[in-house]
């Protein structure tokens, strides 16, 4: 077994799948149209209205942001930085909605295939 | 024991209690409630501080450079840094500074140059693996990974589970087996660098502990020189033991500082919640639940300062060592579980840290060796190795 992907279906990103969204915690990845991923994210303890509010705040902030999937988890933290280590294992890089992590370093783990 | 604190120890607890309330708590308030991280300017800014007070690197030895304060006191010093919403796993966000790996103070001199003095200067990260999927608490049985000589070098097959730190780590003190036929003899411990072809961190482990998750290893024909074997071939075994005694110290402490938080926690809460038009604190279910509270705080804080006075001493404390880990870990958790009683609905919530601390003690009676491996470790000592 190796580092396990989000391999949730796409949504299309309107206001009615976000008002659609549970308001449980998880972690969740932004999307483009093209099929770029631009952020992996979670919402955690502090968000307003868990997954329904944080993929909107997330979703703002990008202007290319075309689709999103999630997973409604209450290991947000540990699942989120399993979703950065993966998509760094695939990519060599992280998504640019992600760049901002200083110096805490990303894990590195196998990921499938790996 | 004689509890009495001396001028000195007071001084210095008051200004631990001070930094953890004017310091670290007031910054969880911005920070996710399971955040085991500070955002890096205000790491900087209170690693500054704690080095100013000079108690940066406690646990360190004071002839690589710690401050040369007595187990006793850090353990009084570890009641107080674990009162905080991460205090149990991330006491005061390690701006304290960490020791690094116990064994490393063991290295050889090249070693030591490679790996501790790197970890003491915060430029590379270790991890401790020493369980395996057949089993952590029997390691002398139970380790199944393999190191075979080959020239110089050593190969090493195997797998390891529930590893803290190893997928952001630069090496790994990994034991192996290395004679078959020796039992807990027969074990070696080796330095595995995390770039050597063969060693990959296969998936996260996801728990209770959200933060400081676990992972699994897989080492595939890691070739490793010999000049990294850690202490002598064969003997391995009295390297992880030592450490998982002198572990268990501290691993107690933490637990009794969060219970001394959530009963602080619920005392405040029941004199000032009522129900049915008097105080909860007047209620003589609440009065029995705050009074078992203390009954568990004070006998697991005295267990944990004597095991500490014991290894001040320079006394065998292994036994003693057990029966902190165990009364800590089993009493923190039931004085947390009564103060979500107390605490009823809020105390269920991420709004308090009582939920994380809950989740995060149940591992405790776990890690650091189940309690009833504690129990047998006391049952040898007070019976006889043999039990007859």
């Amino acid at each position: 077994m190796t580092g396990v992907r989000l391999a949730k279906p796409w949504l299309d990103l309107d206001e009615a799948a976000i008002a659609a969204l549970p308001g449980q915690l998880g972690v969740y990845e932004i999307g483009d149209a093209k099929g770029g991923t631009l952020e992996l994210g979670f919402a955690g303890g502090r968000s307003r209205f868990g997954l329904r509010s944080a993929i909107a705040d997330a979703a703002a902030k990008h202007q290319t942001a075309a689709r999103f999937r999630y997973e409604v988890t209450m290991q947000y933290w540990s699942r989120f930085e399993e979703l950065l280590a993966v998509y760094l294992a695939d990519h060599g890089e992280l998504p640019s909605g992600n760049a901002d992590r200083g110096d805490r370093r990303v894990g590195r783990i196998a990921a499938a295939g790996g | 024991m004689d509890l009495e604190l001396s001028s000195e120890q007071k001084l210095i607890l008051e200004t631990v209690r001070r930094f953890v309330r004017e310091e670290i708590v007031p910054l969880e308030a911005d920070l996710d409630p399971d955040a085991s991280e500070l955002p890096p300017h205000h790491r900087e800014r209170l690693v500054a501080m704690t080095k100013e007070l000079g108690f940066y690197g406690l646990d360190i030895p004071e002839e690589y450079g710690g401050p040369g304060i007595d187990l006793v006191t850090r353990t009084l010093m570890a009641f107080e840094m674990a009162q905080h919403r991460a205090g149990l796993y991330a006491p005061c966000y390690g701006v304290f500074g960490g020791a690094g790996l116990a064994q490393l103070y063991e290295a050889d001199d090249g070693q030591k140059e490679r790996y501790l003095y790197p970890v003491l200067r915060g430029e590379k990260r270790g991890f401790f693996a020493l369980t395996e999927p057949s089993g952590g608490s029997d390691p002398a049985r139970a380790i199944r990974t393999t190191a075979v000589r080959d020239g110089d070098d050593w190969i090493l097959d195997g797998e390891k589970t529930f590893i803290s730190g190893a997928d952001k780590a630069d090496f790994g003190i990994v034991f192996a087996r290395t004679d078959p036929e020796l039992g807990r003899k027969g074990i070696t411990c080796f330095l595995v660098d995390t770039d050597m072809p063969g060693f990959r961190v296969r998936r996260i482990v996801h728990t209770l502990r959200s933060t400081h998750y676990a992972a699994e290893l897989e080492f595939n024909r890691v070739r490793v020189p010999g000049r990294n074997v850690l202490g002598e071939v064969n003997q391995g075994f009295a390297i992880a033991n030592d450490r998982l005694s002198r572990n268990r110290i501290p691993y107690a402490a933490g637990c009794v500082g969060v219970a001394l938080k959530a009963q602080e926690m619920a005392i405040a809460y029941a004199k000032t919640r009522k129900t049915f038009g008097d105080y909860l604190s007047t209620r003589q279910a609440v009065q029995w639940m705050i009074v078992d509270n203390e009954i568990d705080l004070r006998t697991a804080r005295a267990l944990t300062l004597e095991a500490a006075a014991r290894a001040d001493a320079g006394k065998p404390f292994r036994t003693e060592a057990a029966i902190c880990k165990l009364v800590a870990s089993e009493g923190a958790s039931r004085v947390v579980d009564r103060a979500m009683q107390i605490h009823g609905g809020y105390g269920m919530t991420k709004d308090l840290p009582l939920e994380r601390w809950y989740r995060e003690l149940r591992i405790r009676r776990v890690g650091e060796g189940p309690n009833e491996i504690q129990r047998l470790i006391v049952a040898r000592d007070v019976i006889g190795g043999s039990f007859h």
